[in-house]
């Protein structure tokens, strides 16, 4: 909890500074993690160390920092840590479903169903209220890394690590589910970073990304981007360069403009750079930067020379080092407080080349008038335990019950959160 | 021909598991083909011995799930529940670390393969003396010949793996330095 506060106040700094940078000194004075001095020289050798071990310094060999892969069999309902799980007063946390494999992308229906999707699994889910029981069903198995889901119009969209299919009708065929069909595949097929994040603008173009296929690396023409394509799979183009890689997009209900969460590169030290909150403001000529500068205002050892930070679109927001901020959505409901409306809810999945583990969180983003972030405050905290994960969200999805959903890939869960002004907690 | 060896004694030991009901019959029948003492004997059949069982755990149900689809193995591990998984993958932890080939090894090609493994960072995960840990496999003293298959199938993605990490990692290493590593690996201690 001290932890999570500490984070909470860091964050609400670095939301402050986003706009002004010469800040930045200020927060490093802080008790909260310092800018290390220069990492120690890149690894040398014939060759690159897988793309999320590249650049790691010589000096952290023999420190246990690896990616750490959930165990591939959900954890049992009653197994869940949804007791250690903590949110503001009035909100409430339950279990909304277990059984749900490396559960990833939360999207729903038109009619209800809660679609999930998996990166470590080759299986995308339906969960159905069924006369009040609810029910776990896997609709599609053998897909390739599904993470990216979308659903308009009864049309179910997913993305898998480099082809984008659509199912019509879905909900009407949950028990048969038509083989999807196959409407965009010009996507390379790097497992770094391949898999995708998938949204639809309200120009009903679906958005997704490109990630760079490494860690840092100089990207081809094809990565480290986002593109659109009409729900048709037809009009491809890029809409925004220089992104190492997303896991979370959404469109604001104000201004229409596209805000992404962003991960940035690993190995330059314990506590820089930090994750970042993007936004679109110009469509077809933003560049966030990679592999030139990172976090806004540092500059690659390798990449940033005779660049200036000053050349890309800044982040509007700083999300903390390595803690992997993953999916995202506005809220634009009414049963949570007033104080919520058109907040950005951001799943920080948690970091792994970090001695202290550092997310691990829901946070909440508040927004100026202008869409700038006005502050950024811990919402539901707890999946972090004497250094180890508990449990891991991954995205956030609002449904019409007016509920939050939360999927927990690590334990292959669904938990939702409910607003009463009646309970305390 | 060695392959449908195998592959013939593997439809044996499968045939056969709908008739033996104990877990202990069960297992022997694995390591039948595995080795008893967690040390196989048969061409491109890794060891299991002294595998962390996270990790075989998750080999198993990517078999039974399909996703990882080896006809022998996807086949024997198609029926098998959740609780097998665990209680299959605990006991071949537990089996002795096998051991390397006492052949006096090439000490310049070893020497060439600790440089390799070095270069290319393995010990990161698998430990710098490569027995493996949680997730991530032991290599040290595995079949020579297995390691070259699995370096050569997730280079060219036919092993796509759990996480993406080994298809990503062996993108750069060529041929010849696939055969080194796994001639060093072997005879790692």
């Amino acid at each position: 909890m001290t932890l999570n506060a500490s984070i909470g106040r860091r964050l609400l700094r670095a939301g402050t500074i986003a706009a002004t940078f010469a800040a930045w000194p200020a927060v490093a004075q802080q008790p909260a993690p310092q800018p290390a001095a220069p990492a120690a020289a890149a690894p040398t050798g014939p060759a690159a160390a897988p793309p999320w071990a590249q650049g790691r310094p010589e000096a952290a060999i023999g420190v246990p920092l690896a990616p750490i892969a959930p165990p591939p069999i959900p954890t049992a309902a009653d197994k869940l840590p949804i007791e250690k799980l903590k949110a503001p007063k009035g909100f409430k946390i339950e279990l909304y479903a277990a059984g749900v494999g490396n559960a990833r992308t939360l999207r729903q229906g038109d009619k209800g169903t809660v679609f999930v999707g998996s990166r470590l699994l080759d299986k995308v889910y339906a969960i159905v209220d069924r006369g009040g029981k609810r029910e776990v069903k896997p609709i599609y198995s053998g897909l390739y890394r599904p993470n990216g889901l979308a659903f308009k119009d009864g049309v179910l969209y997913i993305a898998e690590l480099s082809r984008i299919s659509k199912v019509e009708k879905i909900e009407d065929n949950l028990d048969n589910p038509p083989k999807p069909v196959v409407i965009y595949d010009d996507l390379p097929k790097d497992e770094a970073h391949g898999w995708k994040f998938l949204t639809i603008g309200p120009d009903d173009k679906l958005y997704f990304e490109v990630g760079a296929p490494c860690n840092i690396c100089m990207p081809s023409p094809a990565h480290a981007q986002i593109r659109r394509i009409n729900l048709d799979g037809s009009g491809a183009e890029v809409v925004a360069r220089g992104i190492r890689q997303i896991v979370g997009m959404d469109f604001s209900p104000i201004t229409k403009q596209l805000y992404f969460t962003e991960n940035s590169r690993d190995w330059l030290s314990e506590d820089i750079p930090e994750d970042k909150l993007n936004r679109l403001t110009q469509p077809g000529k933003d560049n966030f930067g990679y592999p030139y500068c990172h976090q806004g205002n540092i500059a690659d050892q390798e990449f940033g020379w005779g660049h200036s930070c000053d050349e890309f679109t800044k982040p509007i927001a700083l999300l903390g080092p390595h803690t992997a901020a993953l999916g995202m959505r506005f809220y634009t409901g009414n049963t949570f407080p007033s104080e919520y409306r058109n907040a950005i809810f951001i799943a920080r999945h948690g970091s792994w080349n970090r001695t202290k583990k550092i997310g691990g969180d829901i946070v909440v983003a508040k927004l100026s008038e202008d869409g700038t972030v006005k502050s950024i405050e811990p919402f539901i905290t707890g999946f972090i335990e004497n250094n180890n994960y508990v449990g891991r969200p991954a995205d956030v999805e609002f449904v019409k019950d007016g509920s939050m959903l939360i999927s927990d890939d690590f334990n292959g869960a669904v938990y939702r959160v409910t607003y009463s002004s009646t309970v305390g907690r | 021909m060695r392959t449908l060896l195998i592959a013939l004694m593997f439809v044996h030991a499968m045939a056969v598991p709908c008739l033996a009901e104990t877990f202990q019959e069960r297992i022997g029948l694995c390591l039948t083909c595995r080795g008893e003492n967690g040390q196989s004997d048969n061409v491109e059949v890794p060891s299991l011995g002294a595998e962390p069982a996270p990790f075989v755990l998750i080999q198993l149900y990517l078999f039974r799930e399909k996703q990882r689809r080896v006809e022998p193995m996807t086949d024997a591990a198609k029926d098998l529940t959740d609780d097998d998984l665990r209680q299959f993958s605990d006991f071949i932890a537990k089996l002795p670390a096998p051991k390397p080939p006492q052949d006096g090894p090439d000490a310049a090609r070893m020497e060439r393969g600790r440089g390799l493994a070095q270069s290319y960072h393995c010990g990161f995960c698998h430990n710098p003396d490569f027995s493996g840990r949680d997730n991530v496999p032991r290599l040290a003293a595995q079949r020579e010949d297995y390691l070259v298959k699995a370096l050569r199938e997730y280079k060219s993605n036919t092993r796509p793996g759990y996480d993406a990490s080994m298809a990503e990692v062996t993108q750069p290493i060529s041929d010849a330095e696939i055969l080194d590593l796994a001639y060093f690996m072997a005879r790692a201690q």
